[in-house]
């Protein structure tokens, strides 16, 4: 079980930001747009410089090569991007019971890419990172092209996988009500700075 | 050999069908009469030059200057490399790529060529040397210069497929494969298809030129094919080299994707 620490991260016009999240927790965050949660993600994924310090457990970001960082703290993006000509093409293993929970049939690794809706790509694009089994995951507005019913459908299983592979997760969000549900702790960028709400 | 002198006169004959040319663009209103033109007027100016300089070039023969005209070729191609990419890599990297490349690949098969299979005495004998080598480089600019434009042009378009590749904990190399291979298509699919359209639907260029300065046919055949697979080597093995290390220099240590390192040229 691991947990996922920033210390003294600083992207773009940001703060410098500390922050622990413990295995198995979500952290919400939230905050105008533009107001830098992208690229705080970005940056722990190591796909853009920092400054600062983020370690998963006892290994430190700069100690392993950029590809095995981010095969352990995956990002998934809000907008995925597709590049082989079916869904089971992208998919490193079989993951017929995720796939069933986020309301495919058994037959989704066959569909072609052309045809996704935005909301499908999404949710693919979840079971694609998972099937590539991350230490911690980085979400970004996962749910944004989803209806209500889809929402709840795949927080739901996003938070038993989280919760069963003891993940750290840091997932920006807008919606209060999602935030209300999912989160452990949630933090809100404001005026540069992280600053966590509480209830 | 029997060849037959060209007058100034012929060649001014030949410059007439270059004007019809022009005419007919100019009142067709294609707007491309004053590039044909200026075209036209730079060939001939290039060429009369370069012929003075072989002209003298072979008449001292000496290997400094040979090797300073082939340096001067070099640099020359490195610089159009660098003028027909749409995206480039900043600080003068294109440049240094493309140059390095062709000097590693042409140099080197020329040099080979020169030494192991046409062996002229002394080996660098300017005849020789300077055509095989500008034949070379020519090539394999052309080759080097798709393939850098077709990988730049594809890691701009394609950010985020490369990003999300890398986010999936991809190495940088497979986060681009695909992209390389492309570069290396574009790079030598020309030669590729001038060796397969040779003698079937095109007589190449020099074999012509040859028959036509007198050679016998056999004879020019034999050179056309040495020079066709010294191409071919030299385009392959400058544009391998090039689109290696332009695609490593798209990415930085930690392998993050470095379109940052991309500033807009001339050709789009």
């Amino acid at each position: 079980m691991t947990s996922l620490t920033l210390k003294d991260v600083a992207v773009g016009d940001l703060e410098k930001i500390d922050l622990a999240i413990a295995p198995g927790e979500i952290v919400c965050l939230s905050g105008a747009s533009g107001a830098g949660k992208s690229r705080l993600l970005r940056a722990v994924a190591d796909l853009e410089p920092h400054g600062g310090r983020v370690r998963l457990g006892d290994t430190e970001q700069d100690s392993v090569p950029g590809h095995r960082w981010r095969h352990s703290v995956m990002m998934v993006p809000a907008e995925s991007a597709w590049w082989f000509d079916t869904v089971g093409e992208h998919l490193e293993k079989p993951m017929p019971e995720a796939l069933r929970a986020l309301g495919f049939a058994g037959d989704v690794g066959n569909w072609s890419v052309s045809r996704l809706s935005s909301g499908e790509k999404q949710r693919l694009a979840l079971a694609r990172a998972l099937s590539r089994e991350p230490r911690a995951l980085l979400l970004d507005e996962p749910t944004a092209n989803l209806d209500d019913k889809t929402t709840r459908q795949v927080e739901a299983w996003l938070q038993s996988v989280i919760r069963e592979r003891h993940c750290p997760a840091l997932w920006v969000a807008h919606r209060e009500d999602q935030i209300q549900r999912v989160a452990g702790r949630h933090f809100r960028i404001e005026d540069r700075r992280l600053v966590e709400v509480r209830e | 050999m029997n060849v037959i002198a060209l007058s100034w006169w012929q060649l001014a004959l030949a410059s007439s069908l270059v004007l019809a040319l022009a005419a007919c663009t100019h009142f067709a209103r294609l707007g491309l009469g004053g590039s044909l033109l200026i075209a036209a007027a730079r060939t001939a100016l290039q060429l009369a030059l370069i012929g003075v300089v072989l002209e003298v070039l072979f008449a001292v023969g000496s290997l400094h200057w040979v090797a300073l005209m082939g340096l001067a070729m070099l640099l020359l191609a490195g610089r159009e490399i660098v003028a027909r990419q749409k995206y480039r890599l900043r600080g003068g990297w294109s440049f240094a790529i493309g140059t390095v490349s062709m000097f590693i690949s042409a140099f080197s098969v020329t040099i080979l060529t020169l030494i192991a299979v046409i062996d002229p005495q002394p080996w660098y004998q300017p005849q020789y040397a300077i055509p095989l080598l500008g034949m070379l480089l020519g090539n394999t600019m052309t080759g080097v210069a798709l393939g850098l434009d077709r990988l730049t042009e594809s890691a701009h378009r394609s950010r985020d497929i490369i990003e999300n590749r890398l986010m999936l904990g991809d190495t940088w190399a497979d986060a681009c494969g695909d992209f390389r291979r492309e570069a290396m298509r574009a790079g030598l699919m020309p030669v590729i298809n001038a060796m397969a359209a040779a003698g079937i639907v095109s007589l190449p260029g020099m074999m012509t030129g040859q028959i036509l300065a007198g050679s016998p046919p056999a004879l020019a055949v034999k050179y056309q094919i040495l020079i066709m697979f010294t191409i071919a080597a030299g385009t392959g093995f400058g544009t391998f080299t090039a689109v290696a290390i332009c695609s490593r220099r798209l990415f930085d240590g930690r392998e993050r994707l470095r379109v940052d390192r991309l500033t807009q040229g001339g050709r789009g």
